[in-house]
């Protein structure tokens, strides 16, 4: 059974299958769709139209689906790698070793936001940027400038105490558990986190850091915890709502995957 | 989810031609026209975006970057489309909530209304913002001189 890390408490060898695997991704060029699939979903989730990987019921078991396939492609170059969660109520510093240059490399430098250091740096050349919103060709990164404060463990406990899972209309506006942890609503904890990071990771295009998969990582451990929390609050809506993912609907772009298979994360890994 | 869609049926296309998708900020034609600016009321009855007022058309420099939004259905005053978007458009389909244009140095930058009435755009995806105008300053001093790419490929 795979076992999902804290980052923090990853070996050396640990760290470095991890990004080995990730470049290696990017050097075959099967890194990329997941960038493309990511940023139409972004695109296309609307409040008031069709919506599936944000903004709506689905957010958590799109995400989980969405890392899945990606861990998967990580194992098919070293099967021991398991994605790492960044819990960023305590590892919530810019010199955190996160960002060390073993690992995802630092800051962005002031005047263009390009990432200097570690293995995505622009200067060591196996990193480019090819699907991006803007002609920069590097990846970029302002942590602590878009907003200062990463969220709280008091923030992240005060929505894991929502024992409602998602409310109508099902989507930005919505109350629960869902919605309150996407961050439309309430403390704001994953869209804070985006722009805490700054860069790419603002954009539709944030999986073009490498951050985005350690902080989706804890999101999706946080919808287990959660669960674990509320028992017999199950996933909402159930059955016949317009334009979003009932219980038992089928998720695109896969079609063969529902919130339902998705609910139970231990068939797939665990959390230490 | 109870019926199919043409937004569902088109929505599979644009996941897997994200790259050109990225480049789809023009509104639909028919959903532009009806909602035509200045028919909503702030704060209008519910959780409808068609309930807020459609904003201020603007036209500024702003860090010397030329920036400029107006409702969709005035597009065709400001000049016809990039060959771009038209190809993205006809790819993506229509988009809820994009009624709404947004240029940055006669690029498009893709935006959204969020249905409290708050906007977010491609450059800014995580962020609300109160008007297009603030949302357009803040995708200029986002970007640091950077162009907008609409079809984002090697
Ligand atoms: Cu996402
Ligand atoms: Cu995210």
């Amino acid at each position: 059974m795979a076992v999902r890390k804290n980052q923090a408490n990853l070996t050396a060898t640990e760290k470095r299958n991890f990004v080995d695997a990730v470049l290696e991704l990017k050097r075959a060029g099967r890194y990329d769709e997941f960038i493309s699939t990511h940023n139409a979903f972004i695109i296309g989730d609307t409040d008031e139209g069709e919506r599936t990987g944000h903004r709506s019921p689905s957010f958590l078991p799109w995400h989980r689906r969405f890392l899945l396939q990606f861990e998967q492609a990580l194992q098919s170059i070293t099967p021991s790698v398991t994605l790492p969660y960044w819990d960023w109520t305590v590892d919530r510093s810019p010199r955190s070793s996160l960002w060390g240059d073993d690992f995802l490399g630092g800051d962005g430098r002031s005047g263009d936001g390009r990432v200097t250091s570690g293995p995505f740096a622009f200067s060591g050349g196996r990193w480019p940027m090819n699907l991006r919103v803007d002609g920069r060709t590097f990846l970029r990164r302002s942590l602590g400038t878009g907003v200062r404060d990463l969220p709280t463990r008091a923030e992240v406990d005060r929505v894991l105490a929502m024992d409602v899972y998602d409310a109508p209309p099902w989507n930005s506006a919505s109350d629960g558990f869902r919605n309150n942890i996407e961050g439309w609503r309430g403390p704001n904890l994953h869209n804070r986190v985006h722009v805490w990071v700054g860069g790419q990771m603002t954009t539709g295009a944030s999986p073009n850091d490498p951050v985005f998969w350690l902080h989706h990582c804890f999101i999706d451990k946080l919808w287990a915890d959660w669960q674990k929390l509320h028992p017999a609050s199950g996933y909402l809506p159930t059955g016949d709502t317009p334009d979003v993912v009932d219980l038992h609907d089928t998720m695109k772009p896969w079609n063969d995957v529902t919130p339902a298979d998705m609910l139970d994360h231990t068939k797939f890994y665990t959390y230490a | 989810m109870s019926r199919p869609t043409r937004r569902q049926l088109l929505h599979g296309s644009a996941a897997s031609l994200a790259g050109v998708v990225l480049a789809a900020p023009v509104a639909h034609a028919d959903r532009a026209v009806a909602r035509s600016a200045g028919h909503g009321h702030p704060g209008a009855g519910g959780h409808h975006s068609d309930g807020h007022a459609m904003p201020e058309p603007f036209d500024e420099i702003y860090q010397g970057r030329h920036i400029q939004g107006w409702p969709a259905d005035q597009g065709d005053a400001h000049g016809s489309r990039g060959d771009h978007g038209r190809r993205a458009q006809r790819l993506a389909g229509p988009h809820d909530g994009m009624d709404f244009v947004v240029r940055i140095d006669n690029d498009d930058l893709h935006v959204m209304q969020n249905v409290d009435g708050t906007w977010i755009s491609l450059v800014n995806h995580y962020e609300k913002f109160s008007t297009p105008h603030t949302l357009a300053r803040a995708a200029v001093r986002e970007l640091q001189g950077a162009d907008l790419v609409p079809v984002i490929t090697g």
